[in-house]
């Protein structure tokens, strides 16, 4: 453990990068958490007499076409695209540790019709496949929750499956097995918890692409409806005010996104690089 | 030619799986799904009692999943509300549009990234590898629409180069006649030579913008393969045998490296088709993606089924390309079985 | 051994290289040479320094590597001088290499009849129907059996014993004047070795090419080579001719060294380890003699340095102040 934390200082001093990845997630945490409380602005106000006006003073990021102020929006749409984000890794993560697992751990039918699923999930581009969750289950928070984590699921299905063949040979496993430890119980108090690791780096890895996806997807139009702020829809409305040079709508939660995507890879890099550093690259 | 016959056969229980899953999702939009076939929303009772029995939806849901793949079969995906047309003749027309704006994408995108993951790794440490490192990491933060946007803002509005982004071809220009649907083709083919300058600056800002995710991944991939490739011991043989500086990188180190860059070029490849969708929005291209999106909006639920049943049989597709690619590049992946 | 003679002498090699745990000192003041004809083995412990010796000759160092003196003189150069596009010329054409570990020194998805004919091609470049025969020639000569068939064969497909002839094959493609051979039957079966060996051995017979052949196995060194250059901790110790070396071996640790191999003692018992190990080459404060930490012979005079090999019988030197 104390070596865990001498390398992990190791690598946050090494590169100043992964320090200032750090930074910027405890501004991002903190204006999940805190942002509607602090905010200058009420997010949802509107004042169509100061709309589409430039960054001042008044308004650091400038206003809308509804002139709402794009400050507050940007630092409130925080917490409801983290939250959907750490949402769907977290269903993924879950769920494809377990049906990886089993696969790994039982080999056979389950094995292989297992993987024929994990083949033709991962057969459906992104977005198609998020489309068609979306059109079964309706044009909801939730339903854009769980297309995100039906399209990070094959990662884990396939990561925890590995992690579980390459493990259920080993001593630890068949004294268990010796032992009378049912399947159930060495899946959960042996396997699992060992895996966690190389997950978790695969899921600190994941979230910026969730947070993308997300994103993404609220752009096209699903999920998250008006007026609640979120930076994939404040992009999407910013998006024609660009053509007549008001860049300020789209620009403001771009850059927050690209922040965050930014800021989660450089701290799953890091992770990764603490937990199993001969991944480098 | 055996293996070819056995990934083809691979490719079957896959290519099922596609189709079983979009009808799963037929069943499960809410709504009659004997309406997805009308093509017209305010169709009368005995019409649509005529379709819930073609489609045999009294039927037990097995019968049912038969007749539907007999209609794929036939080429029958359903009827658009929106459009009043087959879905079928809709993705077809726009298809071409969509596929023009990804070849010239991943075209970009491989001929970029290639050459400077290859100059990186051949330089460690100089200024060239910085640039690739600097392109892996930007490239995938930055999210496709932001890029887009970005790119719109200050090509077009603030320089002017670029033209507007309104589609495939300027206000003023005709359209020249349909030979492939692939514009930058057909208008060659008619002798239009302005058209295709016309046809080749609309589609600049969208396949930049395609392309500028696309290399991240694929610059750093073919860096680290290469980096990889070349601390090998039989690079040294090659080194210490006199071959000259051209054999050693291209005959030797690229070759062997290529495997796991093929890989990445089928994932990039997907991810593109995928992306299609956002990048149609931004520069309203007209494509298979922004029907399938207008479709979803519009809760018209026929041309979603029908998009991610092409999308998934193109990606099956281009999966078979890449095992093929696999086993013409290295013997040996031919004696390992699929995973 | 007069200088005349010798087709490959090198002197005063001093190599090191930059690590992020320090310089590490490979090898220091190493002189010897090799003549016409000749067959000589560099043995020692691993890290005594002999594959550094080799690649050093060729040019092959690691980046990390600095030369800090010394010279290199074959054919009247000094091959440490030469620019990459001679030494290029130079490599697999006058000078060439056999690696350990065929398996990996061969590029594992290339055929090896198309291996080997890049190498021709690159120094005799001619048409393809002749360089083609050149390689089948070559193939034949290091007795691979049908080789018309083999030319298309795929490293991962063959024995190692097979590779490692395919790896000779094209070190000896364009009849190079000094072969290196780099521990090159480490890690076959003995009687691969022995084959080996002798292909070996027959090929610079006819050919009048020399040959140096690194190894760790003394016995091996004892049957094939003419002369023996013993190495520690990247220092020549001693230097005679194979008979009068195993006969009356004067530095310490050669002694040392023969009285551990197993077929030079009669019984079990009478084996003796040396004792302690090798001195961490990245030590500032290295002795004159890198042996004497560990040697029983050790005087005052052997902390006066540099200690060369200096002549002590007829073709013999030694690199010790105290020699047996």
């Amino acid at each position: 453990m104390r070596e865990r934390l001498a390398l992990a200082r190791y690598v946050l001093t090494e590169n100043p990068v992964n320090l200032a990845a750090l930074l910027l997630l405890a501004i991002l945490l903190f204006s999940a958490l805190l942002g509607p409380a602090l905010v200058p602005y009420d997010p949802l106000a509107t004042n169509t007499a100061i709309a589409l006006n430039p960054p001042s003073a008044a308004h650091w990021f400038g206003t809308d076409q509804l002139g709402r102020d794009i400050f507050s929006r940007v630092v409130v749409a925080t917490r409801i695209d983290l939250a959907i984000a750490f949402g769907a890794v977290l269903l993924s993560l879950s769920i494809g540790a377990m049906i990886g697992a089993a696969m790994g751990y039982f080999g056979g039918m389950l094995d292989r019709v297992g993987g024929r699923i994990v083949d033709v999930l991962m057969a459906f581009p992104l977005f198609a496949l998020a489309m068609g969750v979306v059109a079964a289950l309706g044009n909801s928070v939730s339903s854009v929750v769980y297309a995100t984590a039906v399209i990070n699921l094959p990662f884990y299905v396939r990561l925890a499956r590995a992690e579980v063949s390459v493990r259920r040979g080993l001593g630890y496993v068949e004294a268990a097995r010796i032992g009378g430890s049912s399947n159930l119980r060495i899946l959960r108090v042996f396997l699992l918890p060992n895996i966690l690791p190389t997950l978790v780096v695969q899921a600190s890895v994941n979230l910026g692409w969730a947070v993308l996806n997300a994103a993404g997807l609220s752009f096209i139009g699903l999920g998250v409806r008006a007026p609640t702020p979120e930076w994939g829809i404040m992009v999407a409305e910013g998006a024609q005010f660009i053509l007549s040079g008001r860049w300020w709508l789209a620009a403001f939660p771009g850059a927050a996104l690209m922040l965050a995507v930014f800021c989660f890879n450089l701290l799953g890099d890091g992770l990764r690089d603490i937990v199993d550093p001969r991944s480098r690259t | 030619m055996n293996l070819l016959l056995r990934r083809l056969l691979g490719m079957i229980p896959t290519l099922a799986g596609v189709v079983i899953a979009t009808f799963i999702l037929t069943r499960l939009i809410p709504g009659d799904p004997a309406v997805f076939f009308t093509s017209n929303p305010t169709a009368d009772a005995a019409t649509v009692q005529a379709i819930r029995e073609k489609l045999g939806l009294a039927e037990p849901l097995w019968k049912q999943f038969f007749i539907y793949v007999g209609q794929l079969l036939h080429g029958d995906l359903g009827n658009s509300i929106t459009t009043g047309q087959p879905v079928a003749r809709d993705m077809l027309r726009l298809l071409p549009a969509s596929a023009e704006l990804t070849f010239v994408a991943f075209a970009l995108a491989v001929g970029i990234a290639l050459p400077l993951g290859i100059a990186a790794a051949l330089r460690p440490g100089s200024f060239v590898d910085h640039v690739s490192r600097l392109v892996s990491t930007a490239g995938v933060s930055l999210p496709t629409f932001v890029s887009g946007l970005l790119l719109i803002y200050f090509l077009y509005y603030l320089a002017g180069w670029a033209p507007e982004p309104i589609g495939r071809l300027d206000p003023f220009a005709i359209a020249p006649p349909t030979v492939t649907g692939f514009l930058l083709v057909d208008t060659l083919a008619a002798g239009d030579g302005a058209g295709f300058v016309s046809a080749l600056r609309q589609l600049v800002l969208p396949s930049v913008t395609m392309a500028i995710f696309a290399l991240a991944p694929l610059a750093r991939m073919t860096r680290a393969s290469m980096l990889g490739v070349l601390h090998s011991d039989f690079i040294r043989t090659a080194r210490a045998n006199g071959l000259g500086w051209r054999k050693i990188v291209f005959t030797y180190a690229l070759r062997n490296a290529m495997l796991p860059i093929v890989t990445t070029l089928g994932l990039v490849f997907s991810y593109m088709l995928g992306a299609n969708v956002l990048v149609e929005r931004v520069f309203a291209w007209p494509g298979v993606g922004s029907y399938a999106l207008n479709a979803l909006l519009s809760l018209d639920y026929a041309p979603v089924q029908g998009f991610m049943l092409v999308m998934a049989a193109i990606f099956v597709l281009v999966n078979l390309l890449v095992d093929i690619a696999y086993t013409l590049l290295d013997p040996r992946a031919a004696l390992l079985h699929h995973a | 051994m007069s200088a005349t003679a010798a087709l490959l002498a090198i002197e005063d090699l001093t190599v090191t290289f930059r690590t992020r745990a320090g310089t590490v000192h490979a090898l220091e003041g190493v002189s010897f040479a090799i003549a016409e004809g000749e067959i000589l083995g560099i043995v020692g412990e691993s890290g005594s320094g002999k594959s550094v010796t080799a690649y050093g000759i060729l040019g092959l160092l690691d980046a990390a590597a600095r030369v800090a003196s010394g010279r290199v003189m074959f054919g009247g150069r000094d091959l440490l001088r030469l620019s990459q596009a001679q030494l290029s010329d130079l490599r697999g054409r006058e000078i060439s290499i056999v690696f350990q570990n065929p398996r990996t020194a061969l590029n594992p998805i290339r055929p090896i009849g198309l291996q080997i004919a890049d190498v021709i091609a690159r120094h005799d470049p001619g048409p393809a129907a002749t360089i083609r025969e050149k390689v089948l020639a070559v193939l034949r000569q290091v007795r691979i059996p049908d080789p018309e068939r083999r030319l298309a064969a795929v490293p991962y497909e063959l024995s190692g014993g097979m590779c490692q002839r395919v790896g000779i094959a094209m070190a000896l493609a364009c009849a190079p004047r000094l072969l290196l051979a780099d521990e090159p039957t480490t890690g076959l079966d003995v009687t691969t070795q022995a084959v080996i060996m002798d292909l070996v051995r027959d090929s610079v017979h006819q050919r009048g090419m020399s040959a140096v052949f690194i190894t760790h196995d003394l016995a091996l060194a004892s049957e094939y080579c003419d002369r023996i250059v013993v190495m520690h901790a990247g220092h020549v110790v001693e230097d005679a001719p194979v008979r009068a070396l195993f006969a009356q071996p004067r530095h310490p640790y050669t002694a040392k060294l023969l009285a551990s191999v197993p077929s030079a003692v009669e019984s079990v018992d009478a084996l003796s380890p040396i004792d302690g190990a090798l001195p961490d080459l990245r030590r500032d404060d290295l002795p004159a003699c890198r042996f004497s930490e560990r040697c029983e012979r050790r005087r005052a005079a052997c902390d006066e340095g540099p200690i060369r090999p200096a002549p002590c019988g007829p073709d013999h030197r030694v690199a010790c102040k105290v020699p047996l």
